[in-house]
């Protein structure tokens, strides 16, 4: 038996109850056998390979202690009601994107703060799971049965397992949705139950277009564990525009696993600002499974004290004449830890690949740190492959530079930083999107660099950037 | 305006200024020349209160004031303007923000209202045109992609919005065509006045054709080692610096003082 096969007990929750006893299956009538037997094989993958520990590979640098610390109850139906009546509507981000808006709360989705149908052309559903099902006609079973060969990790097998709601996004043919629809995250800590495992589903069919902005954020409570799962099928010639704007407080803990499947001469690029949460995770895997699919995946990741973000970003390239393309920027201040462990595969006869990997870090202070894994796994021919990884501290000649101007230090310093991240922020487009971006990146301390009062942070740096004067007689 | 006395300055166990001395009075313009390695950028980083430099003795008066005692950002908005030799790329950061940014930084230090957009388009338009640079190189980051003639009229074009009271140009004319150079010699041309000095560091004889010093200074061997009218520096470009007096010329290598961490972009 591996290590990773059975946690230590200290990784388990603190009930004491084994793992599996812990997984809550919703049990409910209504749902299809396929659902209830999916449901059931997933909690019994968790029970049998646990938890990943820091020995698993791909989770080397993410403990999970403090996730397993919350208690690992499924939230009953309606759980998200008691609180809903304190979450008013400027709660909520705005500006409103002109689209349609789905509000979902714990996991739940909640009509009354939502606006769905709103700007969707005829044919396009946007809907809950209870209501996908009714019309079920085999793309939810799909969904689920995607890792019936075995799942990557427990936290995906639980997604599957104790989801209790969805968000199912179906684009017919050739639909095309000019306004973004946005699906907004929030996470509202209940007394007990702290484990939301929201899921959304978006089944693009051949030549349809779309944008979708996920945006996740909690209120004040207490730590919550969101582990969410979006998964992305695109039909031949789909186009999806992918945003994530993740800004839950620093009490959350954050887990998230975008699986998008291509199809021929599909496009998707997916955009992510990471800021929020003691912990934070963004998994991407895609499959490019159809000839003369497209993606680019853009990231950036603010970290700053006390704050941990982890991006293992999986690419694998399973049809020819495919190309993909990686951006990832991490910016870690304070005592943060930024991971960026990006995976490229190029599967036996996916010739005529076209794939760059990067990732670039900028350290604010002495105690930032960030791992950076970049790697390639090649098996075809007429491949044209590249990667690459950057650690740096601000730029010391910028830096003097904007100060001989007669800009003061600290302001510089935010100058070269939002011009670091300047070059994904910009790919947020020019309207509302770009809007939210920037004002989440702002609250993030891009711009408020001292917040928990820790002026060390940023300010260490100065240290060995410029010091003050230095020239007395 | 400047005051530099017996100003010695090292580099760790260097000593690469050995104890300059020279002063720029009100509406002056002064050249500083001198072979490489003589300490010119070095003197030009020092009054800029660049790191990693230690002034080890002397001092610098700059209207009256102690210069060094000043980080870098004080000083700019006192009035001192350091032109780079090596203007810095800033990816990410258009220019015109550049240029706002510190134009404005430098107006709340001195207490007056900051300049909306509207006027500072205004000011830069007319700023622009004078040292021939398209407005679209303007919305591309700082130093970013530019020739080395873009950087330098960039650097005047900075002097220009800013008007400082002190110019240190250090060696802003390497390296550039004679339009450029002329760009450059305008640009300082455009900025005297009575109230107004500078001290312009060249290698060269070729600018002060198109910018009449009213003393040239040689610098050598860490030490001003001939001071003169302008026809000081006909001589120099004629004869060389090896006829001159003084201590023997070393060869110096100046470090710029780049740290080796590495930077990120």
């Amino acid at each position: 038996m591996t290590a990773m096969a059975r946690p230590a007990t200290a990784r388990r929750p603190p009930s004491g109850a084994a793992v599996g006893m812990a997984v809550q299956v919703p049990e409910r009538a209504s749902e299809p056998g396929w659902l209830k037997a999916a449901r059931q094989r997933a909690a019994t993958w968790v029970d049998a390979h646990g938890f990943p520990t820091t020995k698993h590979e791909d989770w080397r640098y993410t403990k999970l202690d403090a996730v397993l610390a919350v208690p690992l109850a499924a939230p009953p139906e309606g759980a998200a009601e008691d609180g809903q009546a304190s979450l008013s509507s400027g709660d909520l981000p705005a500006p409103h994107l002109g689209g349609s808006r789905v509000v979902v709360v714990n996991g739940w989705i909640v009509p009354e703060l939502s606006a769905i149908g709103v700007a969707l052309p005829g044919g396009v559903r946007v809907e809950s799971l209870a209501s996908a099902l009714q019309a079920d006609d085999g793309r939810l079973e799909q969904s689920w049965a995607r890792h019936v060969g075995g799942y990557p990790h427990a936290l995906r097998a639980l997604n599957d397992a104790a989801v209790c709601d969805a968000v199912v996004i179906d684009l017919p043919p050739g639909a095309v949705v000019e306004d973004p629809i946005e699906v907004v995250f929030v996470s509202l800590p209940a007394s007990e139950a702290s484990w939301w495992h929201p899921r959304l589903v978006v089944v693009a069919g051949a030549g349809s277009s779309a944008t979708l902005v996920e945006t996740y954020l909690s209120v004040p409570g207490g730590p919550s564990v969101t582990n969410a799962v979006t998964q992305v099928h695109l039909g031949a010639g789909a186009q999806l525009a992918h945003y994530v704007l993740q800004g839950e407080r620093r009490d959350s803990l954050h887990f998230s696993s975008l699986e998008a499947r291509l199809g021929p001469a599909s496009r998707l690029s997916s955009r992510l600002l990471a800021t929020g949460g003691r912990i934070g995770r963004h998994e991407v895997d895609v499959v490019l499974a159809g000839e003369g699919a497209d993606v680019e995946l853009d990231g950036l990741f603010l970290v700053g004290a006390g704050q941990h973000h982890d991006n293992p970003v999986l690419v694998d390239h399973a049809a020819p004449g495919c190309t993909s393309r990686q951006l990832y920027k991490g910016v870690v201040s304070g005592d943060g830890h930024g991971v960026f462990n990006g995976h490229l595969v190029v599967r036996p006869g996916a010739d005529g690949t076209d794939a760059a990997q990067v990732n670039k870090n900028l350290l604010l202070s002495e105690q930032a740190e960030v791992d950076t894994r970049p790697r390639l796994e090649i098996n075809a021919d007429d491949v044209a492959c590249s990667h690459g990884a950057a650690v740096g501290q601000l730029d010391p000649d910028a830096l003097f530079y904007l100060r001989a101007r007669g800009v003061p230090e600290r302001e510089a310093r935010v100058v070269l930083v939002s011009g670091f991240a300047h070059e994904i922020l910009e790919r947020f487009g020019s309207g509302a999107i770009r809007q939210r971006a920037e004002e989440l990146a702002t609250a993030a301390g891009l711009i408020v660099l001292d917040e928990d009062g820790h002026p060390g942070g940023i300010a260490t740096c100065a240290a060995t950037g410029s010091r003050r004067g230095g020239l007395s007689q | 305006m400047l005051l530099i006395d017996d100003l010695h300055v090292s580099i760790g166990d260097s000593e690469i200024l050995s104890g300059v001395s020279l002063e720029v009075p009100d509406g002056e313009i002064h050249a500083v020349m001198g072979p490489n390695g003589s300490g010119k950028s070095t003197l030009a980083h020092v009054l800029a209160g660049r790191d990693p430099y230690e002034v080890t003795a002397g001092r610098v008066l700059y209207e009256g004031v102690d210069l060094l005692a000043m980080v870098p950002e004080e000083r700019a908005a006192a009035g001192v303007f350091l032109g780079f030799q090596h203007p810095v790329e800033i990816p990410g950061v258009p220019t015109m923000y550049f240029l706002r940014t510190a134009l404005n930084a430098q107006r709340r230090a001195r207490g007056q209202e900051e300049l909306g957009p509207v006027e500072f388009l205004a000011l830069v338009d007319a700023k622009r045109r004078l040292v021939e640079m398209e407005r679209a190189l303007l919305d591309r980051a700082v130093n970013d992609g530019f020739s080395g003639g873009e950087r330098k009229r960039n650097e005047i074009l900075q002097m220009l919005i800013l008007e400082p009271r002190l110019a240190v140009l250090d060696e802003t004319d390497s390296g550039l065509d004679i339009d450029a150079l002329r760009v450059v010699a305008a640009g300082v041309t455009t900025l005297r006045s009575p109230d107004r000095s500078a001290l312009v560091i060249t290698h060269h004889q070729r600018l002060l054709d198109h910018l009449v010093p009213d003393r040239v200074h040689v610098l050598a061997g860490g030490r001003i080692v001939r001071s003169g009218g302008p026809d000081l520096a006909a001589e120099l470009e004629a004869h060389g610096y090896a006829t001159l007096g003084g201590p023997a010329v070393e060869s110096l290598t100046v470090s710029t003082g780049t740290v080796s961490t590495g930077t990120a972009r």
